[in-house]
């Protein structure tokens, strides 16, 4: 079938989707955007966050065709340019990148929690990442980049 | 950030830096930046043109005997371009890390439940897949072996590798005995424990690309821990020399000790060199539960008698290991077990025995702690047990038993290094507690165990304390040749020096790449430092396992980068005429105290590369006697570490919410501290899993929950704050006294979370995971 959608403010027409195929295999496979990782396709690790129409859902979870029309951002879309995200370079800053297969679908997600809510506490944090899995930080220094996400962008 | 980042306690260390981020510095790692834009390519990512996708049918018995396969109906498929089976093995059908032992696609048997039966290469994933459903095998379906105590000593069983020369189905048994065997003590406790079988889940799919090169070789780009182990056993089933078969580092997605065993590997390059296209494979989670070996689940009973006053008289011993149906490391498992069982304390009177075995289970072989895991959990229990039978704080008795530099093992090695267990112990103990729970304010639910599913308010929980102490060696062990290369060079590019350092050591995530640029850093004195992609085409540098690539690798970096030092200092002094005995390079300036500045790097170097490469090798191992388990040196290093744990336990509902899990480590040298403490919360999070989440269930062979819906991780929500402590005393073997330091956190976690539910509830816990089903009595 054919779909279009806009993916971080590119439009894309393409053919040839398989109807039982997800949004994040079109992402990957069809439209070059490996940026959104596949730990699952479970809806369990939250690897394949993405924005669609300004909400993060996990693309594993969405069909294809369920985005016609829409408007998708994923991690490659967070950077302006050359300037990293806040929330990008606080987790650079803060360490909470190690093999960084997790990464993608946190800073959407952390992304999104700070838009929402400025502010957040601890508990908060932990609440809002709650299905982003991460094998290899034990989450300290995710807690911290989120933290200082937050204070950067307060001050911004 | 500074108030919220948990910033590590560190002993103070001399070491003057000249320049930023050398050693013992917290520079932020190469490949981030990538990583944070989406732009770093896991083997997971990549694609090539004309590509094929290829997919591996599985055995869905345990043990069965195959009668016939028919690949006609999936080989007429539309779309697929190749159905290989053994047959199509161009090489030999064996491979192991150790023993040579496993198909690379099952004979005339299948062993386990996900055995590799046949391939399929096609244009599309799900054509693929589909394929595979068209490919019929004939099974006469057999009783499988699923007892490890049996399969060790019964010989009634069937013996699942009759050509192996193996009593019944031991793959190795070692027994370790020292001081008197008759020995009496005041206070006896014993008990039988029992553990899991625990997956490295780790993120990133086993995934990778085979392209076939005009040569009849082929490259491969993939995410493996030991990129020259691999080459050797691929090359082997290919019939190929290994220099035909060129392997390239992709992203990896964490590691675990998962990816020491093959995986995708031949059998990518089996399906692009038959169908001459590029193929790439990737497996899903499911796939993953069965491509990769696990942790040995393990069967131990300990006794340990002491004196009255708490000094230990003796340790008696018991350990059983599943291996599965092949033998990855049960030989190292069973090594480990037995040369670390007394934990680190000074026991001298010593009947320690392991037994590793085949069975129809799920083949085990390295995770992160590899075979120091398990008896920890003993261990470590039994001290708590010891420390009640005598009234006694069981810091205090671990205090008193602790090995301190100079103590002898229950193998005769002498500890020639610091060895601060009694410090650490101190210092754990220090640290600051978490606020007690206040009865009388409205808690937050979340804070409190079952989280929002809203299970208490705050009745009938109960609070926790528990300590661990562990010891795991560093590097191979018993006698194996251990070490590195490492290719650095410097050169002036655009009138700044510039150096590249270039190993095969595999960066899984754990920060290596870092880690090398430091070291250049500090050698060379420049800033600039490139890390050149991991590839088979510099020699071997061993895996990213047992804690040593900072230390095997990094002495290899060091010792290149220092020759390639002396080779600049030889050109200066044939360019300036003479040059000073204390010249250094400083800032790419060469430099003495006694005449200051005496050259630019770049003006020495001029159009010309100074390249050097070197090996380092570990002073010599020796392996254990087989009958007494005796060894002058059977390990390079010990590593220690302490956690403490903070449990709340709803002792009605089971459910157990960690408040705190602290850790003290002696690292020798921190070389990057910030590093470091990601590498101790990570690991200590992994341990924690195994206390109260972890476990593959397997039954008759079969995993019961191969997927992240049933087998359960930590989340964020699951895990702690988590306080470091960082201790620095160096080894003065290690290259800048370096001590290991990525397994230690994962073996002392879970016991001192199991012991923190233990003083929390007053049961005796002996299986981990300790799930509701253990701490509310109703385990079946
Ligand atoms: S890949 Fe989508 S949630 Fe795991
Ligand atoms: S950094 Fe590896 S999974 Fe999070």
């Amino acid at each position: 079938m054919r779909l279009n959608l806009t993916v971080n403010g590119k439009l894309y027409e393409t053919d040839e989707v398989w109807e039982g195929e997800s949004l994040l295999h079109t992402l990957r496979e069809r439209l070059g955007l490996p940026g959104s990782k596949n730990a699952c396709e479970q809806g369990e690790c939250g690897s394949c966050t993405v924005y669609l129409d300004d909400v993060p859902v996990c693309s594993c979870m969405v069909a294809a065709g369920q985005a016609e029309g829409c408007s998708v951002r994923t991690v490659e879309g967070l950077a302006d340019g050359e300037r990293l995200d806040t929330v990008q370079q606080s987790f650079l800053d803060a360490g909470a990148v190690q093999c960084g297969f997790c990464t993608p679908g946190l800073l959407v997600q952390a992304h999104d929690l700070i838009e929402r809510n400025p502010e957040p506490t601890d508990a908060e944090i932990r609440e809002s990442l709650a299905g982003n899995l991460c094998r290899c930080t034990g989450y300290e220094k995710i807690m911290d980049a989120v933290r200082l996400a937050a204070q950067r962008k307060a001050v911004s | 950030m500074s108030a919220h980042v948990n910033a590590p306690s560190r002993t103070s260390q001399d070491l003057s830096e000249s320049i930023t981020g050398g050693v013992g510095e917290s520079p932020s790692r190469p490949d981030g930046n990538l990583k944070v834009r989406g732009d770093y390519a896991y083997s997971s990512d990549l694609g090539a043109e004309d590509m094929l996708w290829g997919a591996t049918l599985r055995s869905p018995h345990p043990y069965a005997r195959i009668t016939g396969i028919d690949v006609g109906p999936a080989l007429a498929h539309p779309g697929v371009y190749a159905v290989l089976t053994h047959e199509d093995v161009p090489g030999d059908n064996r491979y192991g890390l150790k023993i040579v032992d496993q198909p690379v696609l099952a004979e005339d048997v299948v062993r386990f439940r996900g055995e590799p039966v046949a391939l399929v290469a096609a244009d599309d994933p799900e054509t693929a897949r589909r394929a595979l459903e068209l490919i019929a095998v004939d099974y006469q379906v057999l009783e499988p072996v699923t007892d490890p105590k049996r399969a060790a000593h019964d010989p009634a069983l069937p013996k699942l590798h009759p050509d192996s020369g193996c009593e019944n189905n031991l793959v190795r048994y070692q027994p370790i005995v020292r001081g008197r065997q008759d020995v009496r003590a005041d206070v006896v406790v014993s008990g039988t424990y029992t553990l899991g079988m625990q997956d490295q889940a780790f993120l990133g799919p086993e995934s990778g690309l085979a392209i076939p090169a005009e040569d009849g070789g082929v490259e491969v780009f993939l995410a493996t821990q030991d990129l020259h182990s691999d080459r050797k056993q691929t090359a082997r089933a290919l019939g190929l020399p290994p220099d035909k078969v060129r392997m390239t580092m992709s992203g990896v997605g964490g590691a675990f000790g998962g990816r020491e065993d093959l995986s995708i590997q031949a059998h990518v390059c089996m399906l692009a060199m038959h169908t001459g296209k590029p193929v790439k494979m990737v497996y899903n989670r499911e796939e993953s539960f069965y491509g990769h070996v696990h942790r040995h689940p393990a069967e131990m009973y300990f006794e340990h008698g002491a004196t009255r006053d708490g000094e230990l008289v003796y340790v008696k011993a018991r350990m059983y290991f599943d291996g599965g149906a092949y033998a990855s490391k049960t030989p190292v498992v069973v090594g480990n077990a037995t040369t670390l069982g007394t934990g680190p304390y000074e026991v001298p009177n010593v009947d320690i025995a392991g037994w590793g075995v085949y069975t129809n289970n799920p083949p085990c072989g390295a995770m992160r702690g590899l075979g120091a895991v398990q008896p920890a959990f003993a261990y470590e229990a039994q001290m708590d047990k010891l420390a009640r039978a005598l009234d006694m704080d069981p810091v205090e008795l671990r205090q008193r038993n602790a090995v301190e530099q100079g103590s002898v093992l229950h193998t005769g090695q002498q500890l020639d290094y610091p060895a601060p267990v009694g410090e650490l112990l101190e210092r754990a103990r220090k640290l600051p507690m978490p606020p007690e729970r206040d009865p009388a304010a409205e808690p937050d639910i979340r804070d409190l165990p079952g989280g929002a599913a809203n299970t208490t308010h705050g009745e009938d929980i109960a609070r926790g304390v528990g300590y661990a102490a562990i010891i795991k060696n560093v590097s191979y062990a018993e006698g194996a040749d251990d070490y590195s290369t490492a290719r650095a060079s410097l050169q002036a590019v655009g009138g700044e020096a510039v150096a590249m350092v270039h190993t095969a050591a595999a960066e899984v995530g754990q920060g290596l790449v870092t880690v090398q640029q430091q070291i250049a850093r500090t050698e060379l004195g420049v800033e600039r430092v490139n890390i050149h992609p991991n590839d088979t085409s510099v020699g071997e540098a061993g895996s990213s396992s047992a804690s040593r690539q900072t230390y095997i690798t990094g002495g290899a970096v060091k010792a290149a980068c220092e020759a390639v030092r002396e080779t600049l200092f030889e050109r200066a002094a044939a360019k300036l005429g003479h040059t000073p005995p204390d010249l250094a390079v400083v800032d790419g300036k060469l430099v003495s105290d006694s005449h200051g500045v005496l050259a630019d790097v770049v003006e020495i170097l001029g159009d010309e590369v100074i390249e050097c490469t070197r090996e380092y090798h570990h002073r010599p191992t020796y392996p254990l006697d087989p009958e007494t388990g005796q060894s002058e040196l059977v390990h390079v290093q010990h590593a220690f570490s302490v956690h403490r744990a903070v449990v709340d336990v709803d002792t009605q509902l089971g459910l157990v919410k960690v408040v705190a899990l602290d850790c003290v480590q002696d690292v020798g040298k921190a070389v990057n501290p910030d590093a470091i403490v990601g590498q101790i919360q990570g690991g200590a999070t992994q341990g924690m899993g195994l206390a109260v989440m972890e476990e593959i269930q397997v039954s008759d062979g079969l995993i019961r929950n191969p997927s992240f819906t049933d087998y359960l991780i930590p989340t964020i929500l699951d895990t702690p704050p988590m306080k470091v402590d960082i201790l620095e005393r160096g080894d003065p073997h290690a290259p800048y006294g370096v001590r290991g330091v990525g397994e230690p956190p994962t073996i002392s976690a879970g016991p001192a979370v199991l012991a923190a539910i233990r003083a929390a509830t007053g049961l005796d816990l002996t299986h981990a995971p300790a799930g509701p089903d253990h701490i509310t009595g109703t385990a079946g």
